[in-house]
């Protein structure tokens, strides 16, 4: 066949280089493969591969979850009343309708509606960020509660502490959000200056995102706060007047106290024999003990580091480790939205929105997973 | 010319003619960057090649470094924390940067595109990112493996490893980064041999080597991320104190061995298969016979991926499991050396009544064979319960795994190495110079460890610097072997290397192989194929004829001039 012939005088002068798309590959298929439904499915499989390696790594967490949680169901109960279910509940909600938005994406890119691929997912990277604004205030508020992984842990008095004013972890939280906020905004005032269609587009939906941060992190203090109040009540009409004035005077110096002795003692744990831990764990715990007749949510036994603190460590892990797939979930949404912005998808090439779709679907999928086991135990 | 014959054949018949040097994938870009920001695939194979093989040396002068410490009973050159340092070195060097990568990513990177027909593996970034994640992972690792002395064993078994001093956490980071250069290669692998297979190229019409590659990249995307969270959580318990391996805190140091196994386990196989593979392929091409049971073999290669996660407590059966626990795990350990065992039959029934020639690559194919049997049968002692009892932790161990790992993957490698060297660089090496190594090789791998298998059943453990007179006799006789293996392995680096001076050109297919790395240059053009070839039975030798004047093997001139094809 003369075809051949052709190209094999051809391909000397054929480098890829000189190519003007002259010939069959537009510029969104990639130059080895041979039709766009090849490069889609390919690229589809690699997504799926790439989200069971996803499971399998959270898969680890899980399996730790189950093995300790089978050994010590007790410390489960305890720990659970430290999480804020309708917090959680509120994070599952803004999670499951990001991933709406994001199908919602999906397929404004296969109708090749870019502008709708880019409000979409403006959309969903504002949930991503309400929800990452809720997590903070949980975060924040349970360093200041001392409830941190085991060797860190450090026993609960009866009463969660009143904030006076923001917790400084909140404030450690926000400065990063804050500055992107700051340079987000300020360069969506430029684009709208220098009337840069595309850049407005980025940085529009960005800002606002930003933005959504703040709005989550408003959120979950004033759902913790109104919390705080309602457990302030119950502890007054369930104990006697006295016992629990002295203990809303005595709270912040007796916890402090607490906490600088855990803390020197916790330095020394990680290198002694757990026997001394123990030891002191429960010294704090009896200390405790004369408060938990009051509030008989405190337990002495499961409070310490080795019984409770467990359970905060696998907390941590889990949601740590969910919360960094959100950043780069925020990352690649990213991408996916200055692509749109340039203008990038159609009918024959969406395969970026679909594959960043299934990515933030499964990130939705293991939060679904997480809230029930870690926020609704009792 | 015949209208079916694909266009690398009829290249090489026109350049032959015309003397214009061909732009093939070595020559057709220059500078630094066209290399370092490469996507071609052929390139980012040899860009492995010499990294693993670079490491490959550094954990050869360590295993030589710890065989001279043994050579006599006492202390030598290293104390025992010094020795501690140094066979951790050796391990996690050869496991992590040499062996998992070794195979699939400096071999397969460059053929499975090429067996395909195909231009390039279906995410060419990907692929680049994976060779700088090993790069990455590979200078995190040595900087915290060379600056305050990592003792822990490879292997990082709690409690130990939390607590110790030694930069555990920079070392399972390092890890961690190598881990996804492994789980980006497997993705790509799977992807490209799904997707992108040529027209005609059903499941059963793949060279083996390919199922080989899709059944280890399947472990390393299931395997791998598990290897991820476990070094991750080691880092955790370091740094925050999760607690979740330490009794103090009700964790269980047990704990990590079986998140730890979970992947190491499989990654064995990740190992062994890739290199079962290159044995299918040098078995069938060196006795110019078709594979016996192709299907078998291919169901083993995936059977052995799958069964394979199943047995990982055979490597902790005195940590204390359960009596039921145990004898599962040993059941199962059995059934999974059964592929293996399918396998060496069908290689062997390959041979037979082939025309075997005995150049270099089937000369380490043979060793492989036998040495592979030993370290396999060996494996047997390990995964019954009564005999492990007294053998695990023992030197038995280190002859066996060193039998699969080395007498198997690395010898296959080899082999491997000197089968496509003439396809990747474009020249011929020495002979004579190939298949002295292999004897050497072979001699001194024999003498190294051999001697190890009475040592373990006599009750020397493992991990000692210093051990009992009685075993001195046996020490020695391993600490010579190993430096004849050295010598062995610098024999065949020399001359790989001065091929590259001094070895003639190489022809299009110098083994006459059948499979579609053979239907294109030595070396081939950059975009391997402009169109996809349509592909046959790739174990079909009746239609190729060794020509003379070029050096190598070509398709029958009848069956050129006719255009059609059996």
């Amino acid at each position: 066949m003369s075809a051949t012939e052709l190209d094999a005088t051809h391909n000397h002068s054929h480098g890829h280089d000189d190519h003007g798309h002259d010939h069959d590959h537009p510029a969104w298929l990639a130059h080895h493969f041979d039709d766009a439904e090849q490069q889609f499915d390919s690229g589809k499989l690699g997504i799926w591969l790439f989200l069971i390696t996803e499971v399998l790594f959270f898969s680890g967490m899980f399996c730790a979850y189950a093995m300790y949680r089978s050994l010590h169901p007790e410390i489960w109960t305890f720990s659970s009343q430290f999480l804020n279910e309708t917090l959680g509940a509120i994070n599952t909600g803004v999670l499951l309708f990001s991933s709406l938005t994001m199908a919602w994406a999906v397929r404004c890119a296969m109708l090749g509606q870019n502008r709708g691929v880019v409000a979409c997912t403006g959309m969903t990277i504002a949930c991503a960020a309400i929800f990452l604004g809720v997590k903070a205030v949980e975060y924040s508020h349970k360093i200041d509660l001392g409830l941190l992984p085991a060797g860190f842990y450090v026993p609960q008095v009866a009463h969660p502490e009143h904030h006076e004013g923001l917790s400084k972890w909140l404030i450690y939280f926000m400065v990063v959000p804050g500055l992107f906020l700051v340079v987000l905004t300020a360069w969506y005032g430029q684009a709208v200056a220098t009337a840069n269609s595309v850049q407005k587009q980025i940085a529009g939906p960005l800002s606002v995102s930003a933005l959504c941060f703040f709005l989550g992190v408003g959120l979950g203090l004033y759902l913790e706060s109104g919390e705080a109040a309602e457990h302030g009540d119950k502890a007054h009409v369930a104990a006697s007047d006295s016992h629990e004035e002295t203990h809303a005077s005595d709270n912040h110096s007796e916890a402090d106290h607490a906490k600088d002795g855990e803390h020197a003692k916790d330095e020394t744990h990680a290198a002694t024999d757990g026997a001394v831990s123990t030891e002191t764990a429960s010294a704090d715990g009896h200390a405790e003990a004369s408060h938990s007749a009051d509030n008989e949510i405190i337990s002495p036994d499961v409070n310490k580091p080795n019984a409770a603190g467990l359970f905060f460590s696998i907390y941590y892990c889990m949601t740590g480790v969910h919360a960094i797939h959100i950043l780069a979930g925020i990352g690649v949404l990213t991408w996916v939205l200055v692509k749109a912005a340039k203008g990038q998808f159609h009918s024959e090439y969406f395969g970026p929105v679909d594959y960043v779709g299934l990515y933030w679907h499964l990130v939705d999928f293991i939060w679904i997973y997480l809230f029930p086991l870690l926020y609704l135990i009792t | 010319m015949s209208a079916v014959v694909t266009p690398g054949s009829v290249q090489t018949a026109e350049h032959s003619q015309s003397h214009r040097p061909d732009p093939n994938y070595l020559t057709h870009t220059k500078g630094f960057l066209s290399w370092a920001l490469t996507l071609d695939h052929k390139r980012i194979g040899l860009m492995y090649l010499v990294g693993i093989l670079t490491s490959f040396l550094l954990g050869g002068i360590l295993a030589l470094l710890l065989r001279a410490e043994l050579f006599f009973p006492g202390e030598q050159m290293f104390s025992n924390d010094g020795y501690n340092q140094l066979f951790t070195l050796h391990g996690a060097v050869m496991v992590f940067l040499f062996i998992i990568p070794s195979v699939p990513a400096a071999l397969g990177n460059f053929l499975v595109p090429v067996m395909l027909g195909a231009k390039d593996v279906a995410f060419p970034r990907l692929n680049l990112s994976s060779f700088y994640l090993w790069l990455a992972g590979t200078a995190f690792f040595l900087v915290a493996l060379f600056s305050t002395g990592l003792d822990t064993g490879w292997t990082f078994y709690t409690p130990y490893s939390t607590l110790t001093q030694g930069p555990v956490v920079a070392a399972t980071m390092g890890v961690f980064i190598l881990g996804f250069s492994s789980i980006f290669t497997g993705l790509n692998f799977i992807v490209t041999i799904n997707t992108m297979r040529p027209p005609g190229m059903t499941w059963f019409r793949m060279p083996l080597f390919l199922w080989a590659t899709y059944s280890t990249s399947i472990i390393q995307v299931l395997a791998t991320p598990v290897l991820g969270i476990t070094v991750l959580l080691l880092a955790a318990e370091r740094v925050l104190k999760i607690g979740i391996f330490d009794p103090a805190y009700n964790g269980d140091p047990v704990a990590f061995q079986h998140f730890f196994w979970f992947y190491s386990h499989p990654a064995v196989y990740i190992m062994i298969l890739p290199a079962m593979g290159i044995i299918s392929e040098l078995m069938s091409v060196h006795s110019h016979k078709a594979i016996f049971g192709y299907r078998m073999i291919a169901f083993s290669s995936v059977a052995i991926a799958l069964f394979g996660f199943l047995v990982w407590g055979h490597h902790m059966f005195t940590s204390g499991m359960a009596e039921v626990t145990t004898i599962i795990f040993s059941a199962l350990t059995f059934t999974v050396s059964i592929p293996s065992a399918i396998k060496v039959f069908n290689w062997l029934f390959t041979m037979y009544q082939g025309t075997v020639s005995l150049v270099t690559p089937m000369c380490y194919a043979l060793a492989f064979l036998f040495l592979f049997t030993i370290g396999g049968l060996t494996g047997l002692f390990l995964g019954s319960l009564s005999t492990d009892r007294h053998l695990h932790d023992t030197y038995f161990v280190v002859a066996h795994f060193h039998y699969v790992m080395m007498g198997g993957t690395l010898i296959a490698f080899l082999g491997g190495l000197f089968h496509w060297w003439p396809k990747m660089i474009g020249k011929m090496y020495n002979e004579l110079g190939g298949q002295i190594s292999a004897l050497v090789v072979f001699i001194g791998f024999n003498l190294t460890f051999l001697p190890q298998f009475v040592m373990g059943s006599r009750g020397m453990p493992r991990r000692y610097a210093q051990y009992d007179k009685e075993f001195e006799f046996l020490h020695q006789m391993s600490t010579v072997g190993a430096f004849v293996l050295g010598m062995g392995l610098f024999i065949a680096a020399g001359v790989l290397l001065s091929s590259l001076f001094r070895g003639r050109k190489a022809p299009a297919n110098p083994w006459g192989g059948d499979t579609l790395e053979w239907h294109c240059e030595s070396p081939p053009p950059f975009y391997n194929f402009l169109r996809p070839p349509v592909v046959k039975d790739p174990y079909d030798y009746s239609r190729l004829v060794y020509d003379n004047r070029v050096g190598g093997y070509v398709e029958r001139p009848e069956d050129r001039a006719s255009g059609s094809h059996k």
